[in-house]
């Protein structure tokens, strides 16, 4: 066949030959159908750890426990109990490594996201008393009369 | 060309014996062995909204950025809270302020005033990933850096994802956007690293009301299991046959 056949099917090769080496080493070893199949499972099987290995940020409870069990059985006393510490007072992160203080949220709109009076029938959060935050006590921090962690009105300061 | 009785049925035989052989290389496996290979049968993830308790707090979406990583002060959220509000006249209200991240406390919808007395009903419905089995976004992906796990939920891969924002488009909740940050598609994982590690989602931890939950659903004993095949649940958007698995109590049918 003549010269000019050859040389761009030689080219031709060549380009695919590139290909496969490029593709060789810059696709991970890993990756392949894992799950249920080609369509829903192809992928770098890697990736699963790495994603399992999220470093953890809200402890729960329980862990606030080990170190201030006066202020977890205070709250879990109270009608406040169902509300975990870390709603609150933030993540905890590695405390009390770092932080080694947890900023602790006093503002009104954090107590609103419940006790802000709103017209929800047909929701529970109707059956929250909540308030009209422009006239009760406008600009006072609500931790300033009521103990979060006591939220009855006899342990209001 | 000629052909006697003997050549053919030589022919034959050789002709079926050759096409038998690629046949031959087929393992065939008993359903046991298939659904081993297939799916780990013994764990797969599925979520209850109980919608009937959510009062709209906010705590689950504040608790989702934290523990993911999610620029809080951006709109996007892996998980976020709706407000709907049906009025006499029939038309419903709904808003998501900041995804929900700091709870409902404005009577106001959008900057916009509704008088008490017309609110027929108002609720909250949170919203998060469907884990589909049928994950559209998982289909449309061009470069395999979206997939389901054996466990059924559907990760992506920061590494291997080219932002080409498909699969944003093709989920039909609208729960996947573009992360802020890594410049990749980004998704509720129904905390991957958590559940992994036997801890429940930060979301479902920090709701004061138990209006989420997350169970197995290949555990016939398991709380949430228990209450999706015994009681009335619902699925968001069945029509589109994503098959989703989360599912919620109490659903209204203005509930898109």
């Amino acid at each position: 066949m003549k010269n000019h056949v050859w040389r761009p099917l030689y080219l031709v090769l060549g380009f695919i030959a590139l290909f496969l080496v490029i593709r060789h080493f810059l696709v991970p070893k890993d990756f392949g159908v894992h799950g249920k199949n080609f369509t829903y499972g192809f992928h770098r099987a890697g990736n699963i750890q790495e994603w399992q290995a999220v470093p953890i940020k809200y402890h729960g409870r329980e862990s606030c426990n080990e170190c201030h069990p006066e202020n977890v059985a205070a709250n879990a006393s109270s009608k406040h109990a169902p509300i975990q510490c870390e709603n609150c007072h933030g993540p905890a992160m590695n405390h009390p490594d770092s932080p080694e203080k947890l900023p602790i949220d006093t503002s009104r709109e954090l107590c609103l996201r419940c006790h802000g009076a709103l017209s929800t029938p047909g929701s529970q959060r109707s059956r929250i008393k909540g308030i009209a935050p422009d006239s009760h006590n406008p600009g006072t921090p609500c931790t300033d009369c009521h103990n979060p962690h006591k939220p009855d009105l006899e342990g209001i300061r | 060309m000629k052909c006697s009785r003997r050549d053919l049925l030589t022919t034959a035989l050789k002709a079926t014996v050759a096409a038998a052989l690629p046949i031959a290389a087929f393992r065939f496996l008993s359903p046991a062995e298939v659904r081993a290979a297939v799916a780990d049968p013994a764990l797969r993830w599925g979520f209850l909204v109980d919608t009937e308790k959510c009062v709209g707090c906010g705590f689950c979406v504040k608790a989702c950025k934290l523990e993911n990583e999610v620029p809080y002060d951006t709109p996007v959220s892996r998980t976020w809270v709706e407000r709907y509000i049906v009025t006499r006249d029939g038309q419903t209200h709904i808003d998501s302020p900041m995804a929900g991240r700091d709870g409902f406390t404005d009577p106001k919808v959008r900057d916009e005033a509704v008088d008490p007395a017309e609110i027929t009903k108002s609720f909250f419905v949170p919203k998060l990933c469907n884990q589909c089995d049928n994950p559209a976004c998982v289909q449309v992906c061009p470069v395999g850096a979206t997939y389901q796990t054996k466990d059924g939920v559907v990760l992506v891969d920061r590494d291997w994802c080219i932002g080409c924002g498909y699969c944003i488009m093709a989920c039909p909740y609208g729960v996947r956007f573009f992360h802020p940050v890594y410049k990749v598609a980004e998704k509720c994982n129904f905390c991957y690293h958590r559940i992994s590690k036997g801890l429940k989602p930060a979301c479902v931890e920090a709701c004061p009301f138990e209006a989420r939950q997350i169970g197995n659903l290949k555990d016939p004993e398991d709380p949430v299991t228990r209450i999706v095949m015994t009681q009335r649940v619902a699925v968001l958007k069945d029509e589109y046959g994503t098959k989703p698995q989360v599912f919620y109590i109490g659903l209204d049918r203005n509930v898109r």
